[in-house]
């Protein structure tokens, strides 16, 4: 569960970020965070994965509250989060199963554990046949089926994803959210920060509207009704 | 640490350096050269001292005393020597004039020992008694023989100051020397490592990040570049040490022969006892400075 009260992020030269942005995201929901381009929904993502600290009000997630952690218990928190980006940011020289892999790696999970889960998180992601490719033999909608993967493979108990089909084409984009949706059916909550009508659209989820940092609308089942 | 993530941190550093290769390279030959002089110097210093701890074996300070000064006076002033001196002296030995014209017999006649006959009840080394008197320390050679010189009673005190001496003075005229470049290197061999480390740490900087978010700790993180400024300071210890390996027999076998003549002074170790150490002192001080390095190094990389 993420709680989110009274949060407020304004970085240097006053320019405010986020203001009094309170929300809470139960266990296993699917919640889309709207807004037009630095309304502060990335902010607000940074700060669920620790990479930015708010100027003032509280964050707890699955029961840690962000404000009070120790610097050296931030690695294993994240843990707990999977990540997905816009850009990918796959390595480049690393094939499919090592960029998978490599979450695991980075993390001291021991040898046979990884040959164990790697392919399976592949065959979840419908990527088995493309173990060997490098991240530049395959489409956009495949190196973000890797992300996924690579950000499922620890199994977190939240997966926020950032624009996660910024870069790829209407079909590819919902293969992705087909996918992301298939991830929250099995109990993982799923927060997706986009500013995409069509996807929100045709989801038909959660809605949490961000503008000038401020949260102007949570809706459940609802559409895109921000008018860029 | 599970053994996979240290093949992980070791294949990682491994990486590093091919990725960039040309700046390792240049880091090892510089710590190379820096390990290169240290060993030189030390082959030096241990065989100078060696040379050293030989003479101060052999060279004695001998006491002779006033031809007129009976034995028993003599005898005294030996203790009063030993008093006063004691614990800087290894051994003292006394020999009377009898000893002494015996041993020059034997010396100088040698087989034909009835050439001394004609001297048989007159001693010619009447008043040459004398203690030899051997030091821990050549260094304190000097002193002592200002104090010896000093005794009433004693005529002559005779002792070398060239070669020992000499040869402890020439250690430290080369340990500033050697210092001083070594020094030098040292700073240049900081500067490479230290660019390689933050050159590797630029080139991983995406690669940092997201381990940064996947959960990695700050050990993960700094690993692989600490592995490669180990390895490469490693490197740089195992080329010159295979160097004076080879190196050293030959040398120390071109050197004798060049300078026979000086065949009882200089006197060299042989590797197997002077090896041991310099590799341990070379290992440990190129590891050390590669690890210290990019653990500094990497430190101001790790914030992505």
């Amino acid at each position: 569960m993420i709680e989110i009260s009274k949060l407020t992020k304004t970085y240097e030269k006053s320019s405010r970020a986020l203001k009094d942005v309170s929300l809470t995201i139960d266990d296993g929901e699917f919640v889309f965070i709207t807004g037009r381009s630095g309304s502060g929904k990335s902010t607000l993502l940074r700060i669920l994965l620790k990479e930015v600290e708010p100027t003032s009000g509280r964050v707890v997630v699955n029961d840690m509250d962000l404000g009070r952690m120790p610097r050296r218990y931030v690695p294993k928190y994240r843990r707990q989060l999977g990540v997905v980006f816009q850009d990918f940011r796959l390595l480049k020289d690393r094939n499919v199963y090592e960029n998978v892999a490599f979450a695991q790696r980075v993390i001291g999970v021991s040898g046979r554990k990884i040959r164990e889960s790697v392919p399976e998180m592949l065959r979840m992601v419908g990527l088995s046949s493309k173990y060997k490719s490098f991240p530049h033999q395959l489409s956009g909608g495949e190196q973000q089926r890797v992300a996924i993967a690579r950000a499922l493979i620890n199994r977190p108990a939240i997966l926020l994803a950032d624009e996660p089909t910024g870069n790829l084409d209407p079909h590819n984009a919902m293969e992705i959210m087909g996918l992301l949706e298939e991830i929250n059916r099995q109990g993982t909550t799923v927060v997706v920060v986009t500013h995409s009508s069509e996807i929100v659209n045709m989801m038909r989820k959660r809605v949490i509207t961000i503008q000038r940092g401020i949260v102007v609308g949570d809706e459940k089942e609802s559409g895109y009704w921000y008018e860029d | 640490m599970r053994i996979s993530t240290f093949w992980f941190c070791l294949k990682q550093g491994l990486v590093n350096i091919c990725r960039n290769i040309w700046f390792s390279l240049a880091s090892a030959a510089i710590i190379s050269a820096c390990i290169f002089l240290f060993c030189v110097f030390y082959s030096i210093i241990t065989n100078v001292q060696y040379m050293v701890v030989t003479a101060e074996s052999t060279m004695g300070i001998t006491v002779f005393f006033d031809e007129s000064l009976p034995e028993d006076e003599i005898h005294a002033i030996g203790e009063e020597i030993r008093k006063a001196q004691g614990p800087i002296i290894k051994d003292m030995k006394f020999t009377s004039a009898e000893e002494a014209w015996e041993s020059f017999k034997k010396e100088y006649f040698g087989e034909n020992s009835d050439l001394a006959e004609g001297f048989s009840d007159d001693n010619p080394l009447t008043g040459s008694a004398s203690y030899e008197i051997y030091l821990y320390d050549i260094n304190d050679q000097e002193p002592v023989v200002k104090y010896l010189e000093g005794l009433s009673g004693v005529r002559k005190v005779n002792y070398s100051n060239s070669a020992a001496a000499g040869l402890s003075s020439f250690n430290k005229v080369l340990a500033l020397l050697f210092g001083a470049i070594i020094l030098m290197l040292l700073a240049v061999a900081v500067f490479l490592i230290s660019n390689t480390i933050s050159v590797a740490a630029g080139m991983r900087k995406n690669e940092n990040k997201i381990m940064r978010l996947i959960g990695a700790t700050n050990f993960m993180i700094r690993a692989p570049f600490v592995v490669e400024g180990t390895i490469l300071g490693l490197l740089g210890a195992a080329i010159p040490l295979g160097a004076m390996y080879f190196g050293y027999r030959q040398t120390v076998t071109y050197v004798v022969g060049r300078f026979q003549i000086l065949s009882g002074i200089i006197q060299f170790l042989p590797i197997e006892e002077i090896y041991p150490s310099m590799a341990a002192i070379s290992l440990a001080l190129g590891g050390g400075l590669g690890l210290v390095v990019s653990f500094l190094t990497i430190r101001r990389h790790l914030k992505v």
